[in-house]
């Protein structure tokens, strides 16, 4: 675990994104298998959130009034992973056994597993139910954590999300914030080819949700828009983020292929020079 | 020899029991819907269980949840139509220490939002119930798209499930109490029809344990929800033609009481099982399994057979599918007889 201060500057958190990113390609070139694309480019996102945003203490994993976070796409979790060993949930000696037998990374996120997983995902369209109800809890016993969910764009074709998104207008879930990572690629290839989501922020506004739609790769703005959502009243918010599919790693940025493809060794090392050179220009 | 003063029966209230072979045991007795049981036991879980909180999606005036809804308006959630967000937003629910009553039909809780009962559910072993009515046949008239007949397969299916279907309004109020007491997800089947209240309240509940409900020596049935009931009218014509019938209650599907099963196999030599429900899979796939792996006797299954039912009413169902206490008469001498050629076969051995 490197060592650091929480909350981070807007510096500190732009390279902790790069120490993330790096974490992503080993782990994922170390496995032999996983989802570049999709965690690279939610890395700012979820490295806003954990070291700047989140009310958390990775001390006390179960801690009953900690910030809630779901990684609704659960198929980009190396991000996630990264996110809780840099922030000392686990040793970072663990990001080496991912999708390995016996190891507490699985290839989606187990909450059994995993210390500081709040919600088990893989199955897309799951998380953003499973944040409202964690939510509800909340209001339910008066609590005032607030529960971050990243979802997909192509995850929100699951008919599920929109069930979550009127229930979450109608309970009047201000201490739910939803972030869209639109990198606009899914498994197959780009969203507007597999099946176009369109004006997605005009939906969640006409949903009743309190939209907010920003650069996710530019840290300032994504820290000063979760900041926002948290003190939101009256409806739940949803940050669309737009994004890049492989954000840091040229040969990878924009391509569908890269979605679950690992890479070979000689291909990480390209990437991670390039993530750190970047990182350093900071 | 038995003693005449002892009766066989165990835990049957006496009116039932006088009604076993009268055609009218249907009109006379005393009867509810187990949803509606299920609906008045978790009103009274609500005063003593803080925690507990009642999901619906659309159907709670179908339920009667709509009165927990009434008494505990904080802790009532209407998802609407919306199966899916229902179990999924439980399964957070029970991440925070609440104890979710996700309630719809059996057919849209094990089919239509069966990924997120899987995933969100059974994997993290969350602390959700599973509420499901309208289970089997029950809902007769409504027809096939309504009618649970794969639930208690489906779920089975599952590993960390727990399956549960009381027999009748008695068992029903003591098993929800019993869920809500047990750390994990427990699935619980409901009729939609009436069914007679059989037990007397000395009747004891414990999940995974098999209640023997007569006592018999020459087969044993073992019956599950509304079959439970059949299983009685059966033994009580059966035992009149010489056959010492024993009737088990095996409320908990899963996990089957494996020690009752054995007993039962290896104290009779000969086993029925009655389910409403499809019959692969379930509690007669359940008990073959079992029985084949330590100790087969001959075995018969009553369940729906490959096939969809159709509207009509409730009796009138059990009938025509295969699951009246005469389709339970007949398999039971279909089983006495194939045991009997076996002990001829060892005989002249």
């Amino acid at each position: 675990m490197s060592k650091f201060n929480v909350p981070m500057t807007i510096e500190e958190l732009k390279r902790m994104a790069g120490v993330i990113r790096c974490d992503i390609i080993e782990m994922i070139c170390t496995a032999g298998a996983g989802h570049p694309g999709g965690s690279l480019s939610a890395a700012d996102i979820v490295t806003a959130l954990y070291f700047r945003v989140m009310r958390i203490d990775p001390k006390k994993p179960a801690w009953p009034d900690r910030d809630r976070f779901i990684l609704s796409k659960g198929h980009a979790c190396p991000v996630w992973y990264a996110a809780l060993a840099e922030r000392g949930y686990f040793k970072k000696s663990h990001l080496a056994t991912l999708r390995r037998m016996n190891s507490i990374l699985q290839g989606h996120p187990d909450m059994l597993k995993t210390p500081g997983i709040d919600m088990t995902a893989g199955s897309l369209g799951h998380g953003l139910s499973a944040g409202l109800g964690m939510a509800l809890s909340g209001k339910i016993n008066q609590k005032d954590f607030h529960v971050w969910v990243v979802i997909g764009d192509g995850e929100s074709q699951e008919g599920s999300i929109w069930e979550a998104a009127m229930a979450g207008a109608k309970w009047k879930l201000d201490n739910l914030t939803a972030i869209c990572d639109r990198n606009n690629l899914q498994n197959d290839d780009r969203v507007d080819n597999v099946m176009p989501m369109g004006d997605l922020a005009g939906k969640w506004r006409s949903f009743g949700w309190n939209v907010k739609e920003i650069d996710g790769h530019d840290m300032e703005s994504v820290v000063k828009t979760l900041e926002g959502a948290r003190n939101s009243k009256g409806t739940p918010t949803m940050v669309i983020a737009n994004t890049t599919k492989g954000k840091g790693v040229s040969y990878m940025e924009n391509i569908p292929e890269w979605h679950g493809k690992a890479p070979c060794l000689k291909e990480a090392e390209e990437a991670l020079e390039e993530i750190r050179r970047c990182s350093c220009e900071i | 020899m038995k003693s005449k003063n002892r009766s066989p029966y165990h835990y049957i209230r006496f009116d039932i029991l006088s009604m076993l072979t009268s055609k009218d045991l249907f009109q006379k007795a005393e009867q509810q819907a187990t949803r509606y049981s299920y609906a008045d036991a978790v009103c009274k879980l609500g005063e003593t269980h803080p925690e507990v909180v009642v999901l619906d999606a659309d159907v709670s005036k179908s339920i009667k949840t709509s009165e927990f809804a009434k008494r505990f308006p904080g802790r009532s959630f209407n998802f609407g139509i919306a199966e899916q967000n229902m179990m999924a937003a439980a399964a957070g629910m029970a991440t925070t220490g609440l104890i979710p009553f996700a309630t719809t039909y059996a057919v849209f809780a094990s089919m239509r939002a069966l990924d997120q009962v899987r995933n969100s559910i059974h994997y993290p072993k969350l602390n959700v119930k599973i509420a499901a009515s309208h289970s089997g046949l029950t809902p007769g008239p409504d027809g096939v798209t309504h009618q649970g007949q794969e639930d208690l397969s489906i779920l089975r299916a599952i590993p960390n499930s727990t399956i549960i279907a009381p027999a009748d309004p008695t068992a029903t109020h003591l098993a929800v109490k019993a869920a809500a007491d047990y750390l994990g997800p427990v699935y619980l089947s409901f009729t939609r029809d009436p069914v007679p209240v059989i037990f007397n309240p000395d009747y004891p509940f414990q999940i995974g344990k098999a209640v023997t409900l007569r006592d018999g020596s020459d087969v044993t049935i073992i019956a599950i929800r509304d079959l439970v009931v059949q299983a009685l009218i059966a033994a009580e014509h059966l035992v009149k033609k010489g056959i010492s019938t024993r009737v088990i209650d095996c409320h908990t599907l899963k996990p089957l009481d494996q020690r009752a099963v054995l007993k039962a196999a290896r104290e009779t030599g000969a086993v029925v099982t009655a389910e409403n429900n499809i019959f692969y899979g379930g509690l007669g796939s359940a008990v073959a399994e079992l029985l084949i792996e330590n100790h087969p006797v001959p075995m018969q299954r009553i369940g729906i057979r490959d096939t969809f039912a159709e509207s009509g009413p409730y009796l009138d169902l059990l009938e025509k599918y295969g699951l009246s206490a005469a389709h339970i008469i007949k398999a039971v001498k279909k089983v006495v007889s194939r045991k009997a050629i076996l002990k001829n076969r060892k005989v002249s051995k």
